[in-house]
């Protein structure tokens, strides 16, 4: 049964038809998915009231995947097969990642993205994140009551090309309709509704479990472009933790700790770490495994001493990125907490006391990015008037070619708005020359090997002509996610050579395809079964009721040409009903749907009438 | 003739409206939609119309044109909660056969 929700003047959707949009923070600790109902944005929770969905993943003896809590209870022992914080593999080489031996996992250089091995195969960063969203994805279908119409997914102001196109393949491999990919801090931004203002700077301050972010955002005409961004991919809440533990371990005069004892510890100090946001002291009660009995009172003023340093090392990335985005802080109009870490309240007392305001802290910190999402995918599936709210991203790095002497030629600068398409005309350098090599590159810097590459691909079947000649035209163009594709056309002669290419880092489609196929003779398609059932339900109570309804009515309110198309519409969806294809099947519902509605309408308006005529004076008196 | 919210349904809509920051009540309403017949339409309202009927229930203002009065007179609106699922409920005394999905409904 569906239940209904409050639509906007005007925005009813029709039945069948609802638009349902998620918003989606898939971050390298949490991922959180939310939406937005009767004019609320809310984060959906599991069926145990929880919001957070820890982004681990484990494969477990058959190879099937377990994702969130119980995954990263288990990351301890089970540590080859556990995969968490994927984010960081996103698109990335296995020269890229950082620390890579200081992890547990078995990676396999790949080109493009490094794999990771475990024993259900090896896996791509993809897949992992797909397993993640593939949880929020039913999370939210449970919550909704249907298929979803698309999700806003965001990443991090400062993922390239090759991270953004992994991201929304693993959505895609997910089953998930990316209506767009998002900037978090401008998913934070319009959380708080900063984009109503006409225009305006703001600082957003991320702190979460692994990483630090942060951005400053200028708002213009309703554009938010991301002026700078800095942070340390090695700071977080993680870190507080292990201050903790080391002042236990030194209090209790702890020397060698077995893997099990600081496992517990590190939990219990976290544990503290978070009571220590509300209250003024927290205990500390473990036994540990050769017996011993540790219990101590951590003061909050203690901790604050304890990870002053820590706090002190997310200032020097802020004022970088006031540096670079050549501002003072007296320039920002508003200050953004985002993060689970700014929670505690000596962050906060930091924060405010380097800009000198009060920050911004009423929206729930490790909620604001999925909230802002939701209130983005809601607007783009046209649940809200879309005069109400135009907002656009823009481009995080510039987009360039290589050029002669490894220089690069920037060809689309960053913070141009979404989408664009800019081109640059280049020549031939040889007299005869008959192909042109491309190298697409990403980055600020002006040395190629300074900048990330994207692609390379050529152009061949150039007229051979005398150097300087040949005017090739080469097109950049960028989508409203930020995914790239480049082509290029030599113009002088009537000849024309076309190419696009996707970014080396992103997978083939025939990758993609690969992939979906595993997973669906693998996890058995659950979905796909839900879908066919539901379809086959709803398909055969529609026959139904049309059976009845053209019993009734058919004669008197339909001519012979009207009462054939409909029952050609019921033999189709008869036939179809047994078919495996539940989109099939959805499709010949709609439309004797379709060949039913002004047949539908007459018994409207007859019924009206036939109440009407009763019940005049009543109405009126009402 | 008379259109009533539970009480959930009532402190549910003063609650998005509130967030909302406008608006003046909630629409009832019905229109045609496919073979089985009718469906329940529900919006927020920011101006009224002239041929609106107003109905006061637990401190919320609804209102609905005459034309699906017909069809929901006696109804009470209802929210509720399904598993994860959330949202608002026709009862209806009305409607003699819903479809499947309950969207979609017979007089
Ligand atoms: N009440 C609290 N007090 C202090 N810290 C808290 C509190 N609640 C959560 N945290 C910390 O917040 C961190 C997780 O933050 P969050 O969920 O925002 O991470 P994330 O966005 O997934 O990670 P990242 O930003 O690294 O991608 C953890 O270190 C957790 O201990
Ligand atoms: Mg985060």
């Amino acid at each position: 049964m569906a239940l209904l929700q409050i639509a906007e003047p005007g925005l009813c959707a029709d039945p069948h038809q609802h638009r349902l949009a998620i918003g989606i923070d898939l971050g390298t600790t949490n991922s959180l998915v939310a939406t937005v109902r009767s004019g609320e944005t809310a984060v959906l929770e599991d069926e145990a009231g929880r919001a957070l969905l820890p982004s681990v993943v484990r494969y477990v003896q058959d190879g099937s995947p377990q994702v969130g809590l119980e995954a990263k209870l288990r990351q301890s022992d089970d540590p080859h097969n556990t995969i968490a914080s994927v984010k960081r593999f996103m698109g990335r080489g296995l020269k890229d990642v950082p620390h890579a031996a200081a992890t547990p996992y078995r990676f396999v250089d790949a080109p493009g993205m490094v794999r990771l091995e475990t024993r259900a195969g090896v896996k791509s960063p993809v897949e992992v994140s797909a397993e993640i969203l593939k949880v929020l994805r039913s999370r939210a279908e449970a919550a909704l009551g249907g298929e979803l119409t698309g999700a806003v997914i965001t990443v991090p102001a400062y993922f390239d090309d090759a991270q953004r196109q992994a991201t929304k393949d693993a959505a895609r491999l997910a089953g998930i309709n990316v209506l767009r990919l998002l900037n978090e801090p401008t998913a934070a931004a319009i959380a708080y509704g900063l984009d109503n203002a006409s225009q305006g700077t703001f600082c957003i301050y991320d702190l979460g479990g692994g990483t630090f972010d942060v951005s400053i955002l200028r708002l213009r005409q309703g554009i938010f472009e991301v002026a700078a961004t800095s942070g340390d991919s090695a700071l977080g809440g993680d870190d507080f933790d292990e201050c903790i533990y080391r002042w236990i371990v030194g209090q209790s005069s702890l020397e060698e700790v077995p893997v099990a004892d600081a496992r517990l510890l590190l939990s219990l100090a976290r544990k503290a770490k978070e009571t220590l946001t509300d209250s003024d002291s927290a205990r500390i009660s473990a036994t540990l495994s050769s017996g011993m009995e540790v219990d101590r009172i951590l003061g909050a003023e203690t901790f604050f001493d304890l990870t002053a340093g820590l706090i002190s090392k997310t200032i020097s990335p802020t004022r970088k990125a006031l540096r670079d985005a050549g501002l003072g802080i007296e320039d920002i109009d508003g200050v953004v907490l985002v993060g689970g870490s700014t929670r505690m309240r000596h962050v906060r007392d930091a924060v405010a006391k380097f800009f000198g305001r009060e920050p911004l802290t009423n929206l729930d910190p490790d909620k604001v990015v999925a909230l802002g999402a939701a209130m983005q995918a809601n607007m783009l599936v046209g649940n809200r008037k879309t005069d109400d709210w135009l907002l656009l991203d823009v481009i995080p790095l510039s987009l360039g070619l290589e050029t002669m002497g490894g220089l690069v030629e920037k060809v689309i600068p960053r913070n141009a708005t979404l989408p664009v398409t800019r081109a640059q005309d280049f020549t031939t350098f040889k007299d005869g020359q008959t192909a042109m090599s491309l190298h697409v590159v990403q980055g600020e810097r002006e040395l190629v090997g300074d900048c990330r590459s994207l692609a390379r691909f050529e152009l061949r079947g150039i007229p051979p002509m005398v150097a300087g000649a040949a005017r090739i035209r080469v097109t950049f163009q960028v989508d409203a996610d930020g995914l790239l594709s480049v082509s290029a056309h030599e113009q002088t002669s009537g000849v024309q050579a076309t190419i696009e290419v996707k970014p080396s880092y992103g997978l083939g489609d025939d990758e993609i395809a690969r992939m979906l196929q595993d997973s669906f003779s693998h996890a058995q398609n659950d979905m796909a079964a839900r879908n066919l059932r539901e379809q086959r339900v709803d398909g055969l109570r529609l026959l139904e009721a049309t059976q009845a309804a053209l019993d009734l009515d058919g004669r008197q309110l339909l001519s012979e040409v009207e009462r054939a198309a409909i029952d050609r519409a019921m033999e189709t969806l008869r036939v179809l009903l047994n078919s495996p294809d539940h989109t099939a099947i959805k499709r010949a519902a709609d439309s004797l749907n379709r060949a039913t509605a002004q047949f539908a309408a007459r018994r409207m308006d007859a019924s009206i009438q036939r109440a009407l005529s009763g019940r005049r004076l009543e109405a009126l008196e009402a | 003739m008379a259109i009533t919210l539970s009480e959930r349904a009532a402190d549910r809509i003063q609650k998005f409206l509130a967030q909302r920051g406008k608006g003046i009540g909630l629409r009832l309403g019905v229109r045609t939609s496919g073979c089985s017949g009718m469906a329940y339409t529900l919006e927020f309202v920011d101006e009224s119309l002239p041929d609106d009927l107003s109905f006061e229930s637990g401190g919320v203002t609804v209102l609905i044109d005459p034309k699906s009065l017909t069809f929901l007179d006696g109804t009470e609106l209802d929210f509720v909660r399904e598993g994860l699922n959330e949202g608002f409920k026709f009862n209806n005394p009305n409607v003699k056969n819903t479809c499947g999905c309950g969207e979609s409904f017979n007089v």
